[in-house]
């Protein structure tokens, strides 16, 4: 899950971390009434994608007026598909060096890694990608944590204004606030020296890890939520991963891996899945809820139930399908492909319950469902 | 490490739901299953083996530990596997919060655990044992054979398997990598175990998107003498979004079909379009 700027900032700041004194404001004319207890300051649309720099969604304010100005033409401001309906309005601060600093998970270690470049601001990601050197990286063993010594090495040899110490302790503070609130990653970019001693975060990225939104309640609440169609919203809401992909073949298959593989058959023979829903894993019981809201889209033409059970028994996803198709005794052809854990009881359900014979081999239901739904 | 029938296993949440019905499985297929772990029934009998309250308290009496663990409680548990000695646990739950996971492979490292998973769906050896939740005992979807199965997926890996046997072939090892971002065990690591392994002649790969573990497998695969193809899930998904598994996630143009199927190719894997080519490709 991922924290806009105004969401993120508050976790550094409550870490020990300085970031300049700001509001979340919702109109011009709420961000002219900042403008003047801040003084002169930045007009930054809160979205929840990068580049807002560039799209024109940051500008400086020198007075309450020009806040005004700026927030009334940023609000409603399209970027990168979000529409800006939140600024946040921060007081200016001398920059005399951009620098750029993250935690975060690394694949390969299996545990965390400090990132850190003197080359901070809007295109250090392509900076580092044409220097390597550009960016220091190093592993953290999860146990020990990270202390001031470790990180001054990270940034031995180079040249920060001699902010070592300071810039130190902040990636120190920085992995602090990445553990406290299961950070899959945390960034800022730019870390600003201002040239008078200070060191501040001028913004900050922060991915909470999904799979601690159960014990971050709280904090969760601050994240923004993926843009979700109305049935995806009312999947999540059933606990089920469902993703409009706006083809005319329903599939309803178990496991991650076999959900995309069913999708990767039904292109590969000519059809367009309209969706990915897996009951998989522990879901594998909510098989009715699953097709009431996959048969709610439109666009589906035919279903293609594929079901290859190893933990999801078979036999109780089918009868869960076998519940809700007579429920709702959609009219549309189905046609299913059963193996793995309680296969030989799920196929006689599907025999008895509904009349169809699953097909053997998932080509051929694949090949018949995409068919169908021509 | 290959689970061999010689290997004792200890079940972490053996009295549980979950944890009976397939350990239960695994014992009628023939696996070496020594011992249970739930705190609250610690002295009992369960499945005719003792339950332990802690897997440390059972140490010595296991080769391999496999847990049947809710999410919030698995890093309780894994710790406590490895500290005991567990040579090999596999880790069968998904969700685990990362940083959990993180301090969970900082234990195996210390403590020489493998660790296999998480939110994998265990290890078959067709004819000897298993360890996981995959259907070992349906004999149109596991037979012993000659090909090693390595997959991120449970249900992709079931489906290949499948394949392999509708074709009259059977499976030497399928190896369950687990569909996390951050797992233990790589398909590079159980490729190069298949590769040393006498009864595998050939091997199918069954990737997804995400990640750079088809990348980093198509290395070790281009010194191979062992013949290798490989399937990969998610042609048709769209960027940006987590397929299901939190690894399946293609972002900023990293982790996507192209650039795996292009590594692998390059190293002289056959890519399958669909799984069921997979069984031709290793005849040819």
């Amino acid at each position: 899950m991922n924290f806009e700027e105004f969401a993120a900032k508050p976790l550094l700041a409550a870490g020990g971390i300085a970031v300049p004194p700001s509001q979340v404001v919702v109109s011009a004319e709420e961000a002219g009434v900042a403008a003047e207890t801040i003084g002169p300051c930045v007009v930054k649309a809160q979205v929840p994608t990068g580049k807002r720099g560039k799209a024109g969604g940051i500008k400086l304010a020198a007075t309450p007026d020009e806040a005004r100005t700026h927030a009334d033409t940023i609000l409603g401001m399209k970027i990168g598909g979000y529409t800006v309906e939140k600024l946040l309005v921060e007081g200016q601060v001398p920059i005399a060096r951009e620098l750029y600093a993250a935690v975060l998970n690394d694949p390969v270690t299996c545990g965390p890694v400090v990132l850190f470049s003197p080359l901070g601001g809007m295109d250090v990601e392509e900076a580092a990608e044409q220097d390597p050197n550009a960016m220091r990286r190093m592993p953290v063993d999860i146990r020990e944590g990270l202390d001031a010594g470790k990180a001054a090495g990270l940034l031995s040899g180079l040249n920060l204004d001699g902010q070592h110490d300071a810039i130190a302790e902040v990636l120190v503070k920085l992995y602090d606030v990445y553990r406290a609130n299961d950070a899959e990653l945390l960034e800022i970019n730019p870390l600003v020296l201002t040239g008078d001693g200070g060191v501040l975060a001028l913004d900050c990225k922060f991915t909470l890890c999904d799979s601690a939104v159960p014990r971050r309640e709280e904090l969760s609440a601050q994240g923004t939520p993926d843009k979700a169609t109305d049935l995806e919203a009312e999947a999540a809401e059933a606990g089920l991963k469902y993703i409009e992909l706006g083809g005319s073949v329903g599939v309803l298959a178990n496991g991650a891996g076999l959900t995309m593989t069913t999708m990767d058959a039904i292109t590969h023979y000519g059809g367009q899945p309209s969706n990915f829903l897996e009951i998989g894993g522990e879901a594998y019981t909510k098989s009715e809820i699953a097709l009431k809201i996959l048969l709610k889209n439109p666009n589906i033409k035919s279903l293609l139930v594929n079901f290859c059970g190893a933990f999801a028994r078979t036999d109780v996803m089918a009868g869960g399908v076998v519940e809700a198709w007579k429920a709702l005794n959609p009219d549309i052809p189905v046609v299913f492909t059963i193996h793995g854990t309680g296969e030989d009881e799920a196929v006689a359900l599907v025999k008895s319950e509904l009349g169809i014979e699953p097909f053997d081999l998932m080509d051929d239901a694949v090949k018949a469902a995409v068919e169908a739904a021509r | 490490m290959i689970p061999r029938k010689e290997h004792r296993i200890l079940i972490q949440g053996i009295t549980g739901k979950q944890g009976t019905f397939w350990t239960e499985k695994m014992v009628s297929y023939g696996a070496t299953v020594t011992g249970g772990v739930n705190p609250r029934k610690a002295g009992t009998m369960h499945l005719g083996v003792p339950v332990h309250a802690t897997a440390k308290e059972a140490q010595g009496t296991f080769d391999i530990a496999c847990m049947f663990i809710p999410p919030m409680m698995a890093k309780t548990a894994g710790i406590d596997a490895c500290e005991a000695g567990a040579k090999l646990l596999v880790c069968l739950t998904e969700h685990i919060p990362s940083h959990d996971v993180m301090e969970m492979h900082a234990a195996a490292r210390a403590n020489g655990t493998r660790i296999v998973g998480p939110n994998t769906a265990g290890i078959v050896v067709p004819g000897e044992t298993f360890v996981g939740i995959l259907p070992a005992f349906n004999d149109r979807v596991f037979r012993k054979g000659k090909i090693g199965v390595i997959s991120r997926s449970g249900s992709l890996g079931t489906l290949i398997s499948l394949n392999l046997v509708q074709n009259g072939m059977g499976q030497s090892v399928v190896y369950g990598v687990g569909g996390d971002p951050m797992i233990g065990t790589t398909t590079r690591d159980a490729l190069q175990m298949l590769d040393a392994d006498e009864g595998t002649e050939a091997i199918a790969i069954c990737g997804e998107i995400g990640g750079s573990a088809e990348e980093d497998a198509a290395e070790y695969a281009r010194g191979m003498s062992k013949p290798v193809v490989a399937f990969i899930a998610g042609r048709a998904s769209p960027p940006g979004k987590k397929m299901g598994h939190a690894g399946a996630i293609v972002s900023g143009g990293s982790g996507d079909y192209p650039s795996k199927r292009k590594a692998l190719e390059a190293a002289g894997v056959r890519v399958a379009d669909v799984p069921s080519q997979i069984p031709e490709m290793l005849r040819g």
